[in-house]
Order: structure tokens, then sequence, then C-alpha cells
């Protein structure tokens, strides 16, 4: 009767969705999650072992499975139904579905794939389906790679079926550049590294004799911008992904840069310098080199990040006498201030969708990750702690990453993330500590 | 022949693994002479704290390092999210501005730090700050502005660990580190 319930619900969500917005194709069905209403029980879902076309291949087809399954069940809004509930199995991806034996054990979504290994050629195939009208949902796909990216092809599986069912973009083919962090506090290495959005194939790009901080990916994702103390003093860095190439950007003597991010067209950098003991924000133009200043004021003017159409920047400063949130415009000039609640306001960073801000909150000894609308409305804290900081967003605008450090002299630095609805407050598995994350753009 | 005849026309992606052609870890160059040379003596001043071996001498030489760390005294605190010289930080800056005006051979970086109250950048700047308060008052003092640099490091470099006041206030600090002397 619940089951039926769900469904009902799920409809009556699907009407109101394609009367108040244009969606994707998938709207046409009935399965599907609006994430942006209240507490939601999760939808239940099958992902039987992708069907191998040999022995070789089995242990991918396992595998790919396993993925997908953990992508969706990770967003806290799908349920993963065990095999052990499984009453037929996916044998031969070309036989029709047995939807009965399907609906029985309450899998709303199915997802069934193949997998063929020829050398180190990987295809898979996949379709989901909507288990209770027993209709699919969305064509087929096939997605060809080397065997050494069966992850990545495994993520955008599970990436159609959450834009199928939810009408959302999706964000599982995605990467997130962090600080990797160990030793004790007093002696604490930094290294800079790249891994999947859930933690796997982690990659290091630098050794931990300088202290690196904040990587943040171009819009490509081919590069990341950073701070490094390799001179001795803070600078910028670009550093290519790929090939592991880097340039000091700004080469000026005896001064810090820091806190770069790139616009969104990429072609220039946001970040701060500091002289005379000053700190002001700056643009720096990627082609010709020129450098123009933004903000002029004695007060610090830090952690910049452009709004996604690249025409507004969002910035902290402590100009009222303590660490505010100010929205101005791309070339500088007037400022506004859009942080009003109690406590201090740091580190904002405009979402992909351009709708909110997330920031760092310290309010009465405590850390918060919050967001807000881009005229200070709407606050909302998500997390609560000795010390959160330095929130960046999913590709989607969905999920916030951050990183939270735990208090004492055993402090360590661990990466968590969370919903924007605050829901599913997780950490990110990283080998050793992790801090200052940054969401690549989704992969092509 | 139905099922395979709908994947004519399916969408086939061909997925472009860039990670695939990440290397393996890498050790970077050496960085330059000079700026190994800051670095260490950075990581001496600020991790150990004690005194500084080496050819300049022990802290009962007047004109050596360890004598300017130790006596003089090498650093100064402040009161949480301020840059304000304390009458007892004036105290010390005037022993260091005498040193320096006594011992010209060497130049000296001062390093602003933060505690962990505060989010990483904001620190980083707000250590520009008390760096910067220390260097204008050395200059007021007569020492001359070429030979004294700042950085910040934030909230990078705790020397006491605890999350409590009495080491917060050991690491809002900012510390003047010498650089060059005989061998220079």
């Amino acid at each position: 009767m619940i089951r039926v319930c769900m469904a009902i619900v799920l409809r009556l969500m699907l009407l109101m969705m394609a009367a108040l917005a244009p969606v994707m194709g998938a709207a046409q069905t009935p399965l599907r999650i609006e994430i942006t209403e209240g507490v939601i029980e999760p939808l239940p879902f099958a992902v039987p072992y992708f069907v191998a076309s040999d022995d070789a291949a089995a242990s991918y087809g396992a595998r790919i499975a396993r993925v997908v399954a953990d992508d969706l069940s990770g967003t806290g809004l799908f349920r993963e139904i065990p095999s052990s509930a499984y009453i037929s199995q996916i044998t031969n991806f070309a036989a029709p579905v047995q939807f009965a034996d399907w609906r029985a054990i309450n899998a709303q979504a199915l997802i069934v794939g193949a997998v063929q290994l020829s050398g180190q050629q990987l295809t898979v195939q996949f379709r989901l389906y909507d288990v209770f009208s027993g209709a699919e949902m969305g064509n087929g796909l096939q997605f060809n790679g080397t065997v050494d990216g069966w992850r990545r092809i495994a993520h955008k599986v599970a990436d159609t079926a959450y834009a199928r069912i939810t009408g959302e973009d999706p964000y599982f083919d995605s990467r997130v550049a962090f600080v990797s962090e160990s030793g004790p506090k007093n002696d604490r290495r930094k290294r800079l590294a790249v891994m999947d959005y859930d933690g796997a194939n982690v990659q290091y790009l630098t050794d931990s004799t300088d202290l690196v901080l904040a990587p943040r990916f171009s819009p490509d994702g081919s590069q990341l911008i950073y701070t490094s103390y390799e001179t001795g003093f803070p600078k910028i860095y670009v550093i290519d992904v790929g090939r592991l190439q880097r340039r000091v950007l700004d080469q000026s003597d005896a001064t810090m840069s820091f806190a770069p991010r790139f616009a969104p067209d990429g072609r220039s950098v946001v970040y701060s310098l500091t002289q005379g003991g000053n700190t002001d924000l700056y643009t720096l133009d990627l082609g010709s080199g020129k450098r123009t200043r933004l903000t002029n004021a004695p007060s610090i003017e830090t952690a910049p990040s452009f709004s996604p159409d690249g025409r507004q920047i969002v910035f902290e400063s402590d100009r009222s006498g303590t660490q505010q949130l100010y929205i101005m415009p791309a070339s500088g000039g007037e400022a506004r201030r859009i942080s009003f609640g109690q406590g201090r306001y740091g580190t904002p960073v405009w979402s992909p969708r351009g709708d909110l801000i997330a920031f760092t909150k310290q309010n009465k000894g405590r850390f918060h990750i919050g967001v807000m609308r881009t005229d200070g409305s709407e606050e909302r804290l998500l997390t609560a702690s000795f010390l959160d900081e330095g929130p960046t967003w999913s590709p989607n605008g969905r999920v916030i990453m951050f990183a939270r450090e735990s208090r004492g002299a055993g402090g360590r630095s661990t990466l968590y993330s969370v919903d924007i609805t605050g829901r599913n407050l997780k950490p990110v598995p990283t080998p050793d500590g992790g801090s200052d994350p940054a969401w690549s753009p989704l992969l092509r | 022949m139905q099922n395979m005849s709908k994947y004519v026309g399916i969408l086939t992606t061909q997925l472009d693994f860039r990670m695939t052609r990440f290397l393996r870890p890498v050790v970077f160059l050496s960085v330059l002479a000079l700026a190994a040379c800051n670095n260490a003596a950075g990581t001496s001043g600020v991790g150990a704290g004690g005194a500084t071996a080496g050819a300049a001498g022990t802290a009962a030489d007047p004109a050596s390092p360890a004598y300017f760390q130790q006596a003089v005294g090498d650093r100064v605190l402040f009161t949480v999210d301020q840059a304000v010289l304390s009458s007892q930080a004036q105290a010390v800056l005037d022993g260091q501005a005498r040193w320096l005006t006594a011992n010209p051979d060497y130049n000296a970086t001062i390093e602003g730090h933060a505690d962990e109250q505060g989010t990483r950048e904001y620190n980083l700047a707000l250590g520009a700050r008390r760096a910067n308060a220390v260097r204008e008052y050395l200059i007021a003092k007569g020492v001359a502005a070429n030979r004294l640099q700042v950085v910040s490091f934030g909230k990078e470099r705790p020397i006491e660990i605890c999350s409590a006041e009495s080491c917060y206030a050991q690491n809002r600090r900012a510390v003047t580190i010498l650089a060059g002397g005989l061998t220079g």
C-alpha cells in the first residue's frame, strides 16, 4: 500500500513539475524524484551485475554495477535493493525483463547492462526501466572506452540514470582537487592531489616539499590554479593536470598573492595580492598579462569567486569591522554587502546554477557551512562543528564538499559532503587527511 | 533481433580518458638555493623555537642570531583578530631594532601567523597585517626598509597545537627570522 502511495506521490510530483517547468525527455514517465522538496523516502532500485560476454568481462560487469549502485545510493535519494533479495537474475541483456519479479521486491527502478571486452577495449550497454509501468526510461546507451577507464563508464551510466529520474544535471563523472594532509598539526605536510568525486583514483600532483593551498579547476578541467610557497612566499601557480607542467603567474617580488580562481571563460583569474600588509583583489588577463586592481581599501579583501556568467564577483572583506560577504561587478567598483546575520562570513563560492552563494560562517565559537541567495536572503546553515571550512559546489549545484577539522592536539582535517538541503552529510574517503576541496566541472 | 535493431540509433559516447595520461608522483626541481636558505631559517625558527646553532656563535655572543632569538626576543604576540602592537611587543621590537642597527650584516624576514580560529584566506591576510605592523615599527626605529621582508603563513604553521586560548595566544605571532650575517 505504501508502495502504491509512493508511486502516486511521484506521479503527482511529475504532473506538477510538468506544469511548472519544461524538463528533459524523462518527464513522460512516472518514475521521478523531485529533490528540491522536503524530506523524501529514498527510491528503491536494483542494479544486477552487468551481463558479461565472457569470463574476462565478468569482473567488470560486477564492478561497474557496484559503482553505479554506490553512486546512486550515495546521493541519499536512492536505496539499493541487495542482490540477495532478487527473485530473477538478468542473464541475457536482450531478453524481455520479468517486471513482476522486480515489482515483487519493490524495485522501482531497474538498471540492466551488458559488458564486452575486446583486448583493452570495453563496451558497455545499459537500459533503465521504470519497473511499475514496465517501460524503459529513455533509450539504451552504449559507452566505449579502455579498461582502465571502467569507473568513468560506470559513473556515466549512473549519471544517466540520475538525470533521467531526477530531472537534474548529473555529477558523478567528475573529479575533485584537494590538498592531501599528513603529519601532526605543528608539522603538517601538504600535497596537491586529484581524485574521482567518490575518492577513487587519487593522483598526487606535487610532493610535500613546499606548502600548497587551495587548488581550483579551470573551466575546462584541464588545469588547476593554486598557491605555493615554493619561493618562500605565497605565489600563484597554474599546473596542467594531465602533463603536470606548471608555471608561476604574476611574478612580482616580495609580495604575496593567493586565493586565485579562474573566470568562467578561463581567460582571466581573480585573486588577492598583499602589499604593505594590505590585501586587495585583482584580476589578471592570462592572454595579455595585464593586471587590474579591483579594490583599493585598507581592509582585507580576499576569497573572490565569479558568478557563472562572469559578470560579478562575490568576496569577503572586513571593511565593516568584521569579515562579511560582498558582491561587486567583475570589473570592480561599488560593492554591496549581502551577509547580515550574526557572526563572521568567509570563503563565498557562487553556485554553478547562479542562484546561491555557499560560505563558511563563524559564530559563537562554531563553524558552519551555509548557503544564501545572492541578495543575502534565505540563509540556511547546513553543518556545524568545531571547524568546517571552504565549500565547493558539485557541477550540478546539488551537493557541497568542504573540509572539517577536528579539535585538539590530534586535530585532523577530513573532506565531507552534504546535500544543499542539509541532508546526507558524510565523509569523503581520502588516503590521508584532506582540505581545500575543489570540484571539477562534469567531465566530457 | 528487435532489441538489436533498437541499438542502431543509439547514442555512442566515446570517452576520452584524460586521467590515464597522469604521471605518477613527481619530484619537482629543487627550489633556488636562496629560497632554500630562507625556508631552512624559517623552519628552525618557527618549528623548533630553540636556539639557532651554527658558526655565528651562541647566545652568549651578543652579535649572534642565538642571542637575538633568546635574549632580545624574536617574536611578538597579538590579541584575537588584531594586528596592533602592545606595549610589551613594542619593547621587544625596540630591542630588535637596536640589534639590527648594531648588526647591519643581517637582513630579516618577518613571518606573520594566526591561530586556527579563522578561515584560511582571511588568516593569510591577517598574518600579513601583523608582519607588516612589525616591519613598519622597525623601520620607524631606524632599520632600513630594504633589509626587512614580510611573509604570512596564516594558520598553516602553529607552534602550539592544543585547541585552547593558551595555545592560540602563542600562535598569533610575528617572528623575525634573520638571514645573511657573516656568510653573506
